[in-house]
């Protein structure tokens, strides 16, 4: 056998090696479907090692856009869902996709704007008369256009104003929170989004919070777990450990704990 | 904000092992995609060069096409494959770095399948009366011209690679990034980009990049190192 | 095994001859076009064969139809074994075909197809670059030789695979006198040890160099065949005569 032969052999053995290297499944996990809001915002990284340490389960969260987390909940994907969109999580339940809902916290959304504020946004002292104010001036709007939470938040707002956004001015950018906030800075445009995400958002630009504080921007948090039902290798036990844990005095605690810059982000809300 | 090389630099300095976990994991599914795809894309390529059949033509028109497929397709596709309701829902694959491999096998097994083609048949026409004169059959002849054709084939074999490392349309759909388990480096720079934290994004992208070219320059030198030994 | 020991031992010694090797009519058209057509002809044991003719005349294609490169449209071939492609039989084609490895690979490519045992296959090997002065550059890859070396190689290579009867063509049309006169030497040498030698050439020396029987072909058809000696003495045919002409004046 020449020199290059067994070399290339040695390689070709060195890689399967690898292959077999692959982590196995160490300890249970439940896969946890989330939004990127949540997961953009650092929360897990601070509440999951608290739970993981004390009950040795480890928490794989998927993290994805509300509409797509309820999808991945429906195919059987994950163990737990874990998104803000109120109206379709209580489908999810009646639908028998989901056992049932809880509480577990709240953000609220926040209309960002370029600093000078072109639509005089600042002016207006609601949600829905800020959303007027700019279909009015014809100034840039960013939506994310992907049918997730922040999205069907946003819709609402739109209804409550009787406006029916369409337009050159309207961006529909059928990406995550970042990227729509990416692009609002970059243009400049308006653009709702949650507190947490734009607290820990560091490519700010020009924008700024110009609207806030209005009671229809609550962002309830709700958590399901997937009907073991239907989707029989759901873990269940696991995954309700999870629940009970994250809706606990002890969870809500590390909920409350996790701040950026110094300011909280997730007030807990569970009964 | 520190410039993204200064940052990329400090990072691998510090050899922060979340990052060495995720740069581990992008080499492992990457490096073990590009070998599947080898061990069946190059006896497949080599066999599509040498045989002759009804169909021919058609099958190396889709591959060739396919070496275009967008990788979120070919995620979506092995998406809907593994998840829980599709039909093989049942290995439970869905979120691990078994699926981030078969979504990026699928990829680039029509690279390895059509440049493999194309360099066999060229040198299958060089070769086929004289391997057939030295008591070659076809089947015989597959083992020969892949390793007659190793340095043009290495060229294709990285493309691939390139493909693999550079994509995160499949990774992130079949993977779901998550953190400490699927997280590789370009979901990682999808999700430092999401956060606004472009400079760590950038920084990630530049020891990307570093890596790919750290092997492309191995596998050129080899190559050279190949064609000077063995002409 | 040394340079010496190599003599008449090297062809096969139990195995019944596949020679004389018969043609009868055999032709070779394609579509409606001939390109050779109702070839008769009977190589013998031991002979040195020179197949002459023009450029055109279908020199080439008359002995990869022998070798079993391609299958004759009309006619048949007899090897006196009876089988229908012999293994004890080897080709060099005009512009052989090194493999992109090392000599001595390339020399134990072919042993490594009839199934020889590695240990059979490295003495072969080393038996075979010793006996050409192949040794020194047996680990260089063989794409990299100058044309003499590599036409060398060939023909080495081919002998390794012990055949009886040898087809080659135009084995020196690219070389330069001197390499020319080491492929000759290298080629009587086949000679002496019985292996039979088929061989076309447009070079008239070679030929008168080392012809022992002629067959003269001209568009396809061969049209005189005997002793070399005979032939160019006096060529029966107008166009071997013109052949024989035109070198003259050439």
């Amino acid at each position: 056998m020449t020199p290059t032969r067994r070399s290339a052999l040695l390689g070709l053995a060195s890689s399967l090696a690898m292959l077999a290297a692959l982590p196995a499944a160490a300890q249970e996990f439940i896969t946890v479907a989330s939004t990127t809001s949540t997961e953009n915002s650092g929360l897990f990284g601070h509440i999951l090692p608290i739970f993981e340490a004390e009950t040795g389960i480890e928490v794989r969260v998927v993290s994805q856009g509300t509409g797509q987390a309820l999808e991945t909940g429906r195919r059987g994907d994950a163990d737990v869902v874990f998104v803000h969109a109120r109206a379709q999580e209580e489908a999810f339940v009646a639908e028998g996709y989901g056992v049932q809902r809880f509480d577990v916290m709240y953000n609220d959304f926040v209309i960002v704007g370029p600093s000078d504020d072109p639509a005089g946004v600042r002016a207006t002292d609601s949600a829905a008369g800020a959303m007027a104010a700019i279909a009015g001036a014809g100034a840039s709007f960013a939506s994310r256009g992907d049918d997730s939470g922040t999205h069907v938040a946003e819709q609402g707002l739109w209804a409550a104003a009787g406006i029916a956004p369409a337009g050159d001015w309207y961006l529909s950018t059928g990406s995550g929170m970042g990227a729509t906030l990416n692009t609002a800075a970059q243009v400049p445009a308006y653009a709702l989004t949650d507190r947490g995400t734009w607290l820990s958002f560091a490519n700010r630009g020009p924008l700024e919070i110009v609207s806030e504080g209005d009671p229809v921007l609550f962002n309830p948090y709700g958590i399901i777990l997937v009907n073991p039902e239907r989707h029989p290798h759901v873990k269940a036990d696991l995954g309700q450990a999870f629940i009970d844990w994250i809706t606990s005095p002890e969870g809500q605690a590390a909920i409350a704990s996790f701040e950026v810059g110094g300011e909280q982000l997730f007030f807990p809300s569970a009964q | 904000m520190e410039g993204p090389f200064a940052t990329a630099f400090g990072l691998l300095l510090a050899a922060d092992p979340v990052l060495m976990q995720i740069i581990g994991l992008s080499l492992r599914v990457t490096l073990t995609a590009v070998l599947i795809a080898c061990l069946i894309g190059l006896p497949l390529g080599a066999a599509l060069a040498l045989a002759r059949f009804p169909g021919r033509g058609p099958v190396i028109i889709v591959f060739n096409a396919l070496m275009g497929l967008p990788p979120v397709v070919a995620g979506l596709i092995v998406y809907l494959m593994l998840s829980r309701t599709g039909p093989l829902g049942d290995l439970g694959l869905l979120f691990t770095p078994e699926a981030m491999i078969l979504a990026q096998v699928v990829l680039i097994l029509p690279i390895v399948v059509s440049l493999t083609r194309s360099v066999v048949e060229d040198i299958w026409a060089e070769y086929r009366e004289q391997l057939q004169s030295l008591g070659a059959g076809r089947l015989r002849a597959v083992p020969t011209l892949l390793w007659d054709g190793r340095v043009s084939l290495l060229t294709g074999v990285l493309a691939g690679f390139g493909r693999a490392s550079a994509e995160v349309g499949a990774v992130l759909v079949v993977g779901g990034n998550i953190a400490g388990h699927t997280r590789t480096m370009t979901t990682a720079i999808t999700l430092e980009t999401n956060r606004g934290n472009l400079g760590l994004a950038v920084a990630l992208g530049i020891i990307l990049l570093t890596l790919t070219l750290t092997l492309n320059a191995a596998a050129w030198g080899a190559g050279q190192w190949a064609r000077g030994r063995l002409g | 095994m040394g340079a010496g020991a190599v003599g008449m031992t090297h062809v096969r010694a139990f195995v019944p001859s596949i020679l004389p090797l018969r043609l009868e009519g055999v032709g070779y058209a394609v579509g409606v076009k001939p390109l050779l057509s109702d070839v008769s002809l009977t190589v013998e044991p031991g002979r040195r064969l020179v197949v002459l003719g023009a450029n055109g005349a279908g020199k080439s294609l008359l002995l990869r139809l022998c070798h079993g490169s391609i299958a004759p449209t009309s006619g048949r071939f007899f090897w006196a074994d009876g089988s229908p492609r012999p293994e004890a039989q080897a080709m060099v084609f005009q512009r052989p075909v090194l493999l992109r490895r090392t000599v001595a690979a390339n020399i134990d490519y072919p042993l490594a197809l009839r199934g020889l045992s590695r240990s059979d296959r490295r003495a072969m090997v080393a038996r075979t670059l010793d006996r050409f002065g192949l040794g020194a550059m047996a680990e260089r890859p063989a794409r990299l030789l100058s044309g003499g070396e590599q036409q060398r190689l060939a023909l080495a290579r081919a002998w390794a695979m012990r055949p009886e009867v040898l087809f080659l063509d135009e084995p020196t049309s690219a070389l330069d006198p001197s390499a020319t006169r080491i492929i000759e030497e290298m080629i009587e040498s086949f000679s002496a040890e019985g292996i039979t030698i088929v061989l076309t050439t447009h070079n008239l020396g070679q030929a008168r160099r080392l012809a022992e029987d002629v067959a003269f072909l001209h568009r396809g058809r061969l049209i005189e065949q005997g002793p070399a000696a005979a032939f160019f003495a006096g060529p029966k045919t107008t166009e071997a005569r013109a052949f024989l002409a035109g070198d003259l004046i050439w």
